[in-house]
């Protein structure tokens, strides 16, 4: 039973501006087709450059595909919506507002008939869930990169979507913010077994968090290579994994549909690294 | 610390030199000082309609220019938006904004008596007229770089067109929209002089054009330099508000 269904989508942009002012269309994503099933965690790798962000700006229904469907618990999406929560990799949170008014905002967005009360105490217990109890009454300027992040999460959760889109919500932050950051995304999805898009270009957090991988092929003209199941235990922790077989198993997967194509080189070197 | 002093030293000197050897009808730093101490040391007195303390005179145009500046930011910040909005609305606008910035208060002002018959909404209407265009352009301008990611929240929320306004829209162009009232501030400032001489109305610049009129040079003197040290203390404090503004 498929909660959200990308059938043949595909996404070209015209450009006109260029070193060699070249102008007609750029082909980014060609013929994707994505099944998810409902509280399943997708995650999407791929390098940069090669769509990802326009595959979740699509999917939240911020851009239009040019071809094929998107089908949201049956019904063709329109437009964006809080049932698409997403969560920006450049947290995109209003530095006008506090820590608690973001969220609130959402929560209002998507409940505007509860009471005050109700929406204030389930605004709290979203800032809660992401450990932000203490910086309610921040503003975005005040906190660490990993905290705002934190509060773009609890925003994402805040809209209570049916299914939550996460745009590379980690590389910007430094390797042991997004390592504590991953775990927590862990525990926080074992709780609210929430249906997960999300986009990455980091292998070892896709298998951290993932029920199944889709990797990317480079741009232009970027599709989906084949599922590849992780089937291990939610949440996994980054220690238990890596004696895991089906950890290893997903890596050389997910690593050599990334060697496909001009990709091979690069990979090859990650390879000898892992 | 020093160095202002030393400037304004030099200004001094430079006023006497003038006053003593190129125009004798200037009078000198220290003669406008004692013709004019009574204004200064006692500067809320009156003795007739154009006759005050130089404060009582600041004040009254003061006043003048809060009416015109509360005027030009209400006209201004709306249609600011609605530029900034909509491509359409600023290409059929602008050149009409284009011609009518550069228009000068002393054009505008006969105009305002020809449509009101009356000084006092003919100098207010100057003012607004002169001043809003600073707040217009940076309105329009903040409210077109409100960035994509700031908008893309609003639409996966589906905020309402209010909503989205209230929430993102006017806070996102607030900065802009002060830098925009604090120019706008200090241009209402430099046409309220030129529309008291040309009213006559009480006020700084009427008591600088009456004062002429009845050759006390040392008043004229008197009134440029309230005239300049109240604009300077105008600009800084908008300067305050406006980087309060600054949030993002």
């Amino acid at each position: 039973m498929a909660i959200l269904e990308l059938t043949g989508v595909s996404k070209s942009f015209s450009r006109n501006v260029g070193a060699k002012s070249q102008t007609g269309k750029i082909e980014v994503l060609r013929d994707i087709n994505l099944s998810i099933r409902e509280n399943e965690f997708v995650c999407v790798v791929g390098r940069s450059g090669s769509g990802k962000t326009t595959l979740i700006s699509l999917i939240a229904g911020l851009i239009e595909p040019d071809a094929g469907a998107i089908v949201l618990e049956g019904k063709p999406i329109e437009g964006p919506g809080p049932d698409r929560g997403v969560i920006f990799q450049n947290y995109s949170l209003l530095p006008w507002l506090s820590v608690f008014e973001n969220v609130y905002l959402a929560v209002d967005a998507v409940a505007p008939n509860l009471s005050d009360r109700e929406k204030r105490r389930r605004t709290e217990s979203y800032i809660n869930l992401v450990n932000l109890g203490a910086a309610m009454k921040k503003v975005p300027r005040e906190l660490s990169g990993g905290m705002r992040q934190r509060v773009a999460v609890a925003r994402g959760l805040a809209m209570d979507p049916k299914v939550l889109l996460l745009d590379e919500p980690f590389s910007a932050l430094d390797a042991l913010t997004r390592g504590t950051l991953q775990e927590e995304l862990a525990r926080i999805w074992t709780e609210t077994r929430k249906t997960v898009v999300m986009i990455t270009n980091d292998i070892d957090e896709a298998i951290l968090l993932a029920d199944t991988i889709y990797t990317l092929t480079p741009a232009p003209a970027a599709t989906l290579g084949p599922a590849i199941i992780v089937d291990a235990v939610h949440p996994r922790a980054r220690m238990q994994l890596s004696g895991l077989s089906s950890r290893q198993k997903a890596r050389r997967e997910t690593l050599s549909n990334l060697t496909s194509g001009m990709a091979a080189k690069v990979a090859d070197t990650a390879a000898v690294f892992h | 610390m020093i160095l202002p002093v030393l400037g304004i030293g030099l200004m001094l000197i430079i006023w006497t030199a003038i006053s003593l050897k190129v125009a004798t009808d200037l009078p000198s730093p220290w003669r406008t000082w004692q013709e004019s101490q009574q204004y200064i040391v006692n500067p809320f007195f009156k003795d007739g309609e154009m006759n005050q303390g130089i404060l009582r005179f600041a004040f009254l145009s003061l006043i003048r220019v809060a009416k015109g500046f509360t005027l030009a930011i209400a006209l201004g910040t709306p249609l600011g938006f609605l530029l900034g909005f909509s491509p359409k609305f600023h290409q059929a606008f602008d050149p009409v904004i284009q011609v009518l910035r550069p228009i000068s208060p002393l054009a505008w002002l006969p105009l305002g008596l020809v449509i009101f018959k009356q000084s006092e909404p003919a100098a207010l209407f100057t003012i607004a007229l002169c001043a809003m265009w600073p707040t217009v352009i940076n309105t329009a301008m903040g409210v077109r770089s409100i960035g994509t990611e700031y908008l893309n929240v609003g639409r996966v929320l589906k905020l309402s067109p209010m909503k989205t306004l209230r929430k993102i829209m006017i806070p996102a162009t607030l900065p802009y929209m002060f830098t925009g009232y604090r120019l706008s501030l200090g241009m209402a400032w430099l046409v309220i002089v030129a529309a008291e001489m040309l009213t006559g109305s009480p006020g700084l610049g009427g008591f600088l054009w009456q004062e002429y009129n009845s050759l006390v040079y040392s008043h004229i003197l008197l009134s440029v330099l309230a005239i300049g040290l109240i604009g300077f203390a105008l600009d800084r404090l908008m300067g305050v508000v406006e980087r309060h503004f600054k949030t993002a």
